[in-house]
């Protein structure tokens, strides 16, 4: 019998943590930023069918970058975790909170005891009575959850994104100029050519605070040229 | 779709305000009739499902779609159904494939009917439906139409004792759902208690003496 060659586990975890750094960096990057009156999503996605950006209950909802196949098994769990909790219990017992608890819960137990890491991040959403009560969850690949407030941008540009919206970002943003702002620093490739993003290259949606139960609703390309236009 | 409010248990009112008529999602509604209990779990079971359909896929069912799930879940029932707590939902849905509004009727086995113009289902049907058969009118406007919906309850409540009519002393009205090509609603007493009240002036006959009572 062979003796297979030691690897110490701090090993095995950098290099299945690169493995999905890298594969995440590969793709388009997703902002997630609070607006007045909710929670806007803006995904640079050229595909009308294969969403990056989801509802997943009344007041929350989910975005993702990396692997699709990947999100999309882990977008589907949520929504069938929250609507069997909500019909179990109450739509109310539904919170933002325990579906990103779930989400650390499961990519941790992938990231720790399988061979190949999700190469996924994501974010769930859950717009409140006010912003004070909005709550933004960031999960990465290994599990490992952050709490964070006004803006976060996932994806291969993640940090260049952060940085252009950690300058611009103010508080309490009208919906036209979070939409405008997202769609300017994703475009934003740094050496490249200066570009900007046409609707149609553009999935954007909203969590309206002012919308009575679901408040999930995906702006379509009249809504962004509007938008976009002005 | 309308509604009256009455629950009974045996020859007891077993509640003035229940509620009978729902959206099932954006663009449907669905009314019930048969054992309270079942009949509102049931439709809680079918809103979560259109909507589960919905977000997991990303669109919704088809109004057949619906209809059919809603038979299969019904068949499931069947055994509860032989034991006497039978559910006879009403599902009525605005087609947009097709553009045009469709309603469906129910048995306890699971059967689905597509019915035209107008139907109705409950201890009172057979009022309804006749009162239904003589005011319906093609092309009717909404209003209109929920107004020839109100007699219709009105008249199954004049001669079924298990169907309620409006409770002008309480304020409690028949609930209405409207569903078009705008979508699925449920019309806010504001709207409902106003043609009540009118219906209600416009059905007013003077006394006859000849029915006797009241001091002369």
């Amino acid at each position: 019998m062979s003796v297979p060659f030691y690897v110490s586990p701090e090993q095995i975890m950098r290099d299945k943590a690169d493995f999905a750094r890298k594969g995440i960096a590969r793709g388009r990057s997703v902002v997630v930023v609070q607006y007045a009156d909710g929670i806007a999503f803006i995904a640079e996605n050229p595909s009308r069918a294969l969403h990056k950006i989801s509802e997943l209950y009344d007041r929350i909802g989910f975005a993702a970058v990396g692997k699709y196949n990947e999100f999309e098994s882990l977008r589907v769990a949520g929504v069938r975790l929250a609507d069997m909790r909500g019909y179990s219990y109450d739509r109310s017992d539904v919170t933002g909170r325990s579906l990103a608890n779930a989400y650390a819960q499961t990519l941790g137990t992938i990231f720790t005891e399988t061979a190949k890491p999700f190469e996924v991040e994501l974010v769930v959403a859950e717009v409140g009575a006010s912003s004070a009560d909005d709550q933004l969850y960031r999960l990465m690949f290994d599990g490992s959850v952050s709490d964070e407030s006004g803006f976060v941008a996932m994806g291969g540009s993640a940090e260049r994104i952060n940085t252009a919206l950690s300058e611009a970002y103010t508080e309490g943003m009208s919906l036209a100029d979070a939409v405008a702002l997202a769609s300017r620093v994703l475009a934003d490739h740094g050496d490249e050519q200066p570009r900007s993003l046409v609707p149609q290259q553009l999935e954007v949606a909203v969590l309206d605070r002012l919308k009575p139960r679901r408040a999930f609703v995906r702006l379509d390309n009249a809504r962004l040229s509007t938008i976009l236009g002005s | 779709m309308a509604g009256d409010r009455r629950a009974t248990m045996g020859n007891i009112i077993a509640q003035h305000d229940i509620e009978k008529v729902f959206t099932a999602d954006d663009y449907s509604v669905i009314g019930i009739a048969g054992t309270a209990g079942l009949a509102v779990e049931l439709v809680r079971l079918f809103q979560v499902e259109l909507e589960h359909y919905e977000k997991i896929e990303g669109v919704s069912l088809s109004l057949d779609g619906k209809a059919n799930r809603l038979a299969s879940m019904l068949r499931g029932q069947l055994g509860l159904a032989l034991q006497g707590l039978a559910v006879v939902p009403l599902f009525a849905g605005y087609d947009t494939a097709r553009g045009l509004g469709r309603i469906f009727s129910y048995d306890v086995t699971g059967g689905r009917y597509e019915e035209h113009d107008f139907f109705a289902v409950g201890s009172g049907s057979a009022f309804a439906r006749g009162s239904l058969k003589k005011l319906f009118r093609t092309g009717s406007s909404t209003e209109d139409a929920v107004r020839t919906a109100l007699e219709a309850l009105y008249d199954a409540a004049d001669d079924d004792s298990a169907t309620g009519g409006p409770d002008v002393t309480r304020g409690i009205y028949p609930v209405v759902g409207v569903v078009d090509a705008t979508g699925a609603r449920i019309l806010g007493d504001s709207e409902v208690g106003p043609m009540v009240d009118q219906m209600l002036v416009s059905r007013r006959q003077p006394r006859d003496p000849a029915h006797g009572g009241g001091a002369s």
